[in-house]
């Protein structure tokens, strides 16, 4: 059984009201909250249930190797780019491509930093926006992208343009602005054409103007109310990411670095090949969702953060200037302490959008993306592990192939999976600070959605273990009676008949 | 019909098509660059007939009533891949009673196997989505069947995704025909029928099939695929982005010297 935090689990749920949030609305995929509230309204229990199941893990398996990269990433639709470069990272272990020519890797990363930019766009201007600019309980009629289109053009003008352009970004360089083909195990299938080059180059420095702008918003509404942007949601808590060997920000490649809740670094320059040893990915009985921790600090002590807030926080420096510019100043913010409050998610995540603008347009400067050389091999290998900075967070794919070059096992721990505990515990902090003792509104219930959604969550993405899940059949009659259960526990046993 | 100088042609819907004695509806009209879809015709192939794709009507009637009103006759409909081109034959094609039976085929094709297209390394090179796409299937219209079936990788190089077979025998025909080897053949009847290996232990790596065989390079749809390539052609190049299958399938039409 693993740890039950503060508020996930109350002692008598049979004699409390429940209030379910269902669907959480302005994120991707499907989830819903139930609070438990006593006659007072007083907050018993709070929980982020992933309903839907994708099972991804389980239908790889058998499936030719080389197949991946573009099976996996249908697994999303918002960041399919993430998931079919880490599987390509990994499958380049499998063909002994290890190290990919200068052109693949550019190619690869001008992908990546493409869907960085349309994803955090898209999130903030299209999901978060309404929130920020209108108040968590504004109209709710009104508090959408055409309320914020309506309200405020530029805006919703710039947020739309710039998410066009990352898609472009993609397009270009894998085929598709969604589910393209451009990474395959050992390189890339193309590279850019001159005239690709100067299509995306004669737009970038207007993205880099615009992704600052985007970083000034967010950091003047910080600003103007630190009570409640620099604790709202707060979850003090490990943060994990990817960094580059000198410790500055890299969303493609890198090693691990955690640094506890108080900044200290815990672990620094860690391989992820050895990330099944240094995390454990828990199941509670009512998520579709695992719970992974760090796991020499245990699951009560040892569930992380990751995403924008914990990288920007993670890294040393950040390579582009604009960026570290701005990153010096959220730092600054801190006063020389971590900001654990979920909206600092926002302000990251603006931060790394400026970042992949500045990247994109140095990448299209660069000669190499226009080379011939594609593609590498060397000795075949049987287990490949690809680990990448997505935009929600640390995503890791790992996977094992037969002789036969089928694969035999795969593992996806996704970004939204490793930051389940920690949106958990933001729910819970909300529910706590805003709904305890209050008559629950719609206006209240939006504040636990605006806690989710700070960590962008990708719920369909995550929901992929098969077998592994604690399930419960129930044979109903027609009259609504519970006949007769089936229920599979943590460790897998199954217990037939009704507790 | 002559065309006056003892060229024999026949009518394809509007068109006047010539063609040599022995010839098929099929290669005449392809060799014309007129386009009768297909999926198991190959030009160097024995005719084999068994798709459908290319059933056309020949020699429709229109007669005249009591009343005054038109009836149309519907003539024999045949497959264009067997049936020999006779001179002036009136062959329907390009119909809408046609195209809608040629996309009832194509759906039933795509709900009968796992046929899926996003994941599949032959996709915009697949004749079967490549029809689909030129007849307009918006939908597979059935309901799935959702068989059960294996993927044989015991061969070193060429992998067998059975999930995709739409039992054209082009590669049954390319082994025996062209390589000589006899390497795949159909067994089972009906909805149980489906593409084996011709080796004790049924497996393909058993076989003496080699990646440059011709029954190696056929297939139409994703069965028959080589190992660790995919993928490799971006999007935009693939065989079925630069030009419609109608406009592929001209480029394999038999020239005379071949007939």
């Amino acid at each position: 059984m693993m740890h039950q935090f503060e508020l996930e689990t109350a002692k008598n749920p049979e004699d409390l009201r429940r209030i379910v949030i269902e669907p959480v609305s302005r994120v991707e995929g499907h989830g819903k909250v139930t609070i438990l509230l006593d006659d007072d309204n007083k907050v018993h229990q709070v929980r982020l249930h992933i309903v839907e199941f994708r099972g991804f893990e389980k239908f790889i398996e058998g499936r030719p190797f080389w197949e991946v990269p573009v099976l996996v990433q249908r697994l999303c639709g918002i960041c399919p780019v993430s998931h079919h470069l880490a599987a390509s990272k990994a499958m380049d272990m499998i063909v002994g491509g290890g190290v990919l020519t200068p052109t693949a890797e550019k190619i690869r990363r001008l992908m990546h930093y493409g869907q960085m930019l349309q994803s955090h766009a898209l999130h903030f201007f299209h999901l978060s926006s309404p929130d920020l600019l209108f108040g968590f309980d504004s109209d709710v009629a009104k508090r959408n992208i055409v309320g914020v289109a309506a309200a405020n053009p530029d805006v919703a003008k710039k947020g739309v343009l710039l998410r066009k352009f990352g898609q472009e970004v993609i397009r270009v360089t894998s085929g598709k602005r969604v589910h393209g083909t451009g990474s395959i195990p050992g390189g890339v299938n193309k590279a850019l054409t001159p005239e690709e080059r100067d299509y995306l180059l004669k737009d970038a420095d207007q993205m880099v103007a615009w992704s600052r702008d985007a970083v000034r918003i967010i950091k003047q509404l910080h600003c103007q109310n630190p009570a409640l942007y620099d604790t709202f949601g707060n979850v003090p808590a490990t943060m994990m990411s990817l960094v580059a060997p000198d410790g500055t920000m890299d969303f493609y490649h890198g090693a691990l670095r955690a640094r506890d809740q108080s900044g200290e670094i815990m672990f620094d320059q860690v391989s992820y090949q050895g990330y099944n040893t240094l995390l454990t990915e828990g199941v509670k009985p009512w998520s579709y969702m695992k719970f992974p921790y760090i796991t020499n600090l245990g699951d009560e002590k040892g569930w992380y953060k990751v995403g924008p807030l914990a990288r920007v926080q993670n890294c040393d420096s950040i390579p582009t200037p604009l960026a570290e510019e701005e990153r010096k100043e959220f730092i600054a913010h801190g006063d020389g302490k971590p900001m654990h409050g979920s909206l600092g998610f926002h302000w990251a995540r603006m931060i790394e959008m400026l970042c992949a603008a500045e990247t994109i347009k140095s990448l299209l400067l660069d000669p190499d993306v226009l080379g011939k050389d594609l593609m590498v091999s060397g000795p075949r290998a049987y287990e490949g592990i690809g680990v990448i900075e997505a935009p929600r967070g640390t995503l890791f794919h790992h996977y094992r192939v037969d002789d036969d070059d089928l694969v035999t096992y795969a593992n996806l721990i996704v970004s939204t999976t490793n930051n389940n505990t920690a949106m958990n515990v933001a729910v819970r902090d909300v529910a706590k600070k805003y709904l305890n003792g209050n008559e629950v509104t719609e206006g209240l219930l939006n504040h636990i959605e605006v806690a989710i959604r700070c960590f962008d969550p990708c719920l369909s993405c995550a929901t992929h273990a098969i077998g592994k899940m604690p399930l419960e059949v129930s044979l109903v009659d027609a009259k609504g009676t519970v006949i007769d259960c089936l229920t599979k526990d943590e460790s897998g046993a199954m217990r037939k008949g009704m507790a | 019909m002559s065309n006056g100088q003892d060229t024999k042609t026949f009518f394809l819907d509007d068109d006047e098509i010539p063609f040599e004695e022995g010839q098929t509806i099929i290669q005449a009209a392809l060799t014309a660059g007129k386009y009768i879809p297909h999926l198991c015709y190959h030009p160097e192939f024995k005719p084999h007939g068994s798709c459908k794709l290319c059933t056309v009507r020949i020699d429709s009637r229109t007669v005249a009533t009591e009343d005054g009103q038109t009836v149309k006759i519907p003539g024999r409909a045949a497959a264009s891949c067997t049936t020999p081109a006779q001179a002036g034959q009136h062959v329907e094609s390009e119909v809408p009673e046609l195209l809608d039976l040629r996309r009832t085929l194509v759906q039933m094709l795509l709900v009968e196997g796992n046929h899926y297209c996003p994941s599949c390394e032959k996709s915009g090179k697949c004749m079967l989505q490549g029809l689909a796409y030129d007849l307009g299937v918006m939908s597979p219209h059935f309901p799935q069947y959702f068989s059960k079936r294996e993927v044989d990788a015991t061969h070193p190089d060429i992998l067998l995704d059975f999930n995709r077979c739409i039992l054209c025998e082009l590669c049954v025909r390319a082994s025996a025909e062209v390589d000589k080897k006899g390497v795949f053949s159909l067994s089972g009847r009906g909805n149980t029928k489906h593409l084996i290996c011709n080796s004790e232990s049924g497996e393909l790596g058993d076989t003496n099939l080699a990646a440059t065989d011709k029954a190696a390079n056929v297939c139409p749809v994703g069965v028959i695929l080589h190992k660790r390539h995919g993928f490799e052609v971006p999007y935009g190049q693939r065989r079925f982005d630069t030009a419609p299958i109608s406009d592929n399938a001209v480029q394999y039409a038999p020239v005379k010297e071949q007939v």
